[in-house]
């Protein structure tokens, strides 16, 4: 069922209330109409069909409950949702005895709205019995991206298969730039948990302080500045997935505040004592060695088996060479749509060299290689001109250089390619023209 | 040539207009433009309730278009809400042409936090294509990531992109 496929009627003798509830609503695509009181919003009952009343308690002639006594003769199944300008608490009880749905005081936190329209909505299907909603968000597919007909990937694609379905605790394990995040989103898009969000927390890019309030939320008075409650995201994965990035970085103390949570599901607020119960599959994902961590004592062995129930491991671009004309392709299309721009081959030399290269950054390194080509690209193919890095043609050549051979010899190669010109040498290395001309200098390199 | 027209309200000069602006001309593909409109904000101010009402801030946006206004975005740092909500991020006319957007609950600041700009401005990005996306007739979208998804938590933007998904893109014939 679509949102446009969902009555909302609204009624509320405030004008501006009613406007603004319709506006709020039509932006969800609902089907919405209004009434300013009990009689006309009858007559609206008779003559179309509405799924779900909001209604005031409080109205001049015909009072919230009678209108909703009325209603539910009509329709039983019509999910009615009282509100109430005061926390009248004795009236909103009646009402939902008589059947209300639910009720809101005004005005209301945007979030509960959402959730509450949303639970109708939900609620209101299961009594008409119609799934289509569900069938609808069961066809988005996350996996498109992860490109490849290597054995390597379609043994990954093979596992994602296998866990996806389960509620089981999986662990990623890969380079950065393999595309574990990717992994972890098939998983979830393909899990029973697909109508609700994966959230994403990258613990490498937090102090251990601002992970746990980003985690577990703050209480308003929490600490200084803390004036309102804030949602971690444990409470914002209630019922979906938690990818935690980059598990590998974080400290001894929220290792002890993660494990605690993954055994009980419960936790509190910094600031708060209320227990909060939330439901989330956990997927982790790491490019560190964390059985070498174990060992060394920096990583909690409890915890390590607590979140390696499932592993799945993204093999290096290098390892699966096969693959790297699709996935080159795959960029090459989706950049072509995004920039619009007609570009709709990669030259068989460019190919070469793309093969011939060892991807230490892996699929990211690719794209963004990609992406840089089709940028610069003149012609409706990639040709090897257009690569904006030089590729070594032998690999492992470069493993036995020293970062400054690797250095002096690429600043070289792009002095050549852009025929000298410091600037846009510069550009391309990203650093200062003052650098590079300290760099020419160091090294003694020619200019084209 | 029809433009984007940005607003700042309430705002002095701020440095990341500009890349607001580049956000949004990549986005939709249209020239955008900084310039100031006369608005009265006190006229918004609701004393009850502290805050302004974006609506009326809205309405004073748009009852002078310049002619080559295709859309325009008031830019403010004022809390705002709508009188059925305790607050709202921005508001927009579904299909109209003007938006409104507050930088005030987008602040790191406001939730006790350390202030970080660049997070701001990514957020005030988001909630900005978001905004504008309805003025091009846009609905809530399904797709987590898509800028069109429904945000009434900050750390609910920060889950999104300032992206439009395919869908989205498709509907208002970007794709
Ligand atoms: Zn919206
Ligand atoms: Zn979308």
């Amino acid at each position: 069922m679509k949102p446009a496929d969902i009555g909302i009627l609204i009624v509320d003798d405030e004008a501006s209330v009613r406007d603004s509830l319709c506006k709020w609503f039509r932006l969800d695509g609902y089907r919405v109409d209004t009434a300013d009181e009990g009689a006309s919003a009858l007559r609206k009952l008779q003559d179309d069909s509405w799924d779900i009343v909001l209604l005031d308690i409080k109205m001049p002639g015909m009072d919230g409950l009678e209108l909703q006594r009325r209603i539910k003769q009509i329709d039983k199944d019509i999910v009615t949702i009282v509100m109430t300008a005061f926390a009248s608490v004795d009236t909103s009880i009646q009402a939902m005895k008589e059947g209300a749905f639910d009720y809101i005081v005004k005005p209301i936190d945007p979030d509960d709205m959402g959730h509450l329209i949303r639970n109708a909505v939900q609620h209101r299907q299961l009594l008409t019995e119609n799934l289509n909603l569900r069938q609808q968000l069961a066809e988005m597919s996350y996996s498109d991206e992860i490109v490849g007909e290597s054995d390597a990937i379609r043994q990954v694609l093979a596992r994602v298969a296998t866990v996806a379905q389960t509620d089981s605790t999986v662990m990623i394990r890969g380079e950065s730039g393999t595309g574990k995040e990717l992994v972890a989103m098939a998983i979830h898009g393909n899990s029973n948990r697909r109508y609700f969000p994966m959230i994403t927390i990258n613990c490498g890019a937090y102090t251990e302080g601002l992970l746990e309030s980003e985690l577990f939320g703050h209480e308003k008075g929490a600490f200084t500045g803390a004036m309102y409650r804030r949602r971690g995201k444990l409470e914002m994965a209630d019922k979906g997935t938690l990818f935690l990035d980059e598990i590998g970085n974080i400290g001894r103390k929220m290792q002890m505040d993660l494990l605690r949570v993954i055994e009980s599901r419960q936790f509190t607020r910094l600031g708060g004592d209320k227990q909060i119960q939330a439901d989330f599959r956990i997927i982790s994902a790491t490019n560190r060695d964390l059985e070498q961590a174990v060992r060394e004592g920096s990583f909690r062995e409890d915890l390590y088996y607590r979140l390696n129930v499932f592993s799945i491991t993204l093999p290096p671009l290098r390892e699966r060479k096969s693959d790297i004309p699709l996935i080159a392709r795959f960029f090459m299309n989706r950049f072509a749509r995004s920039m619009n721009k007609a570009v709709t081959d990669i030259s068989p030399e460019t190919l070469d060299m793309l093969m011939k290269y060892n991807w230490p950054g892996n699929i990211r390194e690719l794209r963004n290689v990609i992406e840089r080509a089709m940028v610069g690209a003149k012609s409706s193919r990639i040709d090897p001109g257009d690569l904006s890095f030089p590729f070594h043609p032998s690999p492992g050549a470069v493993e036995d250089e020293s970062l400054e051979a690797v250095e002096k010899n690429h600043i070289q190669n792009i002095l050549s390619r852009t025929g000298g010109n410091v600037s846009q040498a510069a550009a391309i290395l990203k650093i200062s023209r003052l650098t590079l001309y300290n760099k020419i200098e160091k090294y003694q390199l020619k200019k084209g | 040539m029809s433009r984007i027209y940005l607003v700042p309200i309430h705002l002095n000069a701020p440095e990341w207009l500009g890349r607001l602006r580049a956000c949004i001309e990549k986005t939709f593909g249209i020239r955008a433009k900084c310039c100031s409109f006369p608005i009265d904000l006190p006229a918004a101010f609701d004393p009850a309730r502290n805050q302004y009402s974006s609506s009326l801030i809205l309405q004073q946006l748009i009852a002078n278009p310049p002619a080559d206004a295709r859309k325009i975005l008031g830019i403010t740092d004022v809390d705002l809400f709508i009188p059925i909500l305790t607050y709202v991020f921005g508001e927009a006319q579904l299909d109209g042409i003007g938006a409104v957007v507050s930088l005030h609950r987008l602040k790191n600041r406001f939730y006790g936090l350390p202030e970080d700009n660049d997070l701001m401005v990514e957020r005030l990005m988001k909630e900005s294509v978001h905004e504008l996306g309805h003025t091009f007739g846009l609905f809530h979208c399904a797709w987590f990531g898509c800028a069109l998804n429904a945000s009434t938590y900050v750390e609910d933007i920060d889950q999104k992109s300032c992206e439009l998904c395919p869908d989205c893109r498709n509907a208002i014939g970007l794709a």
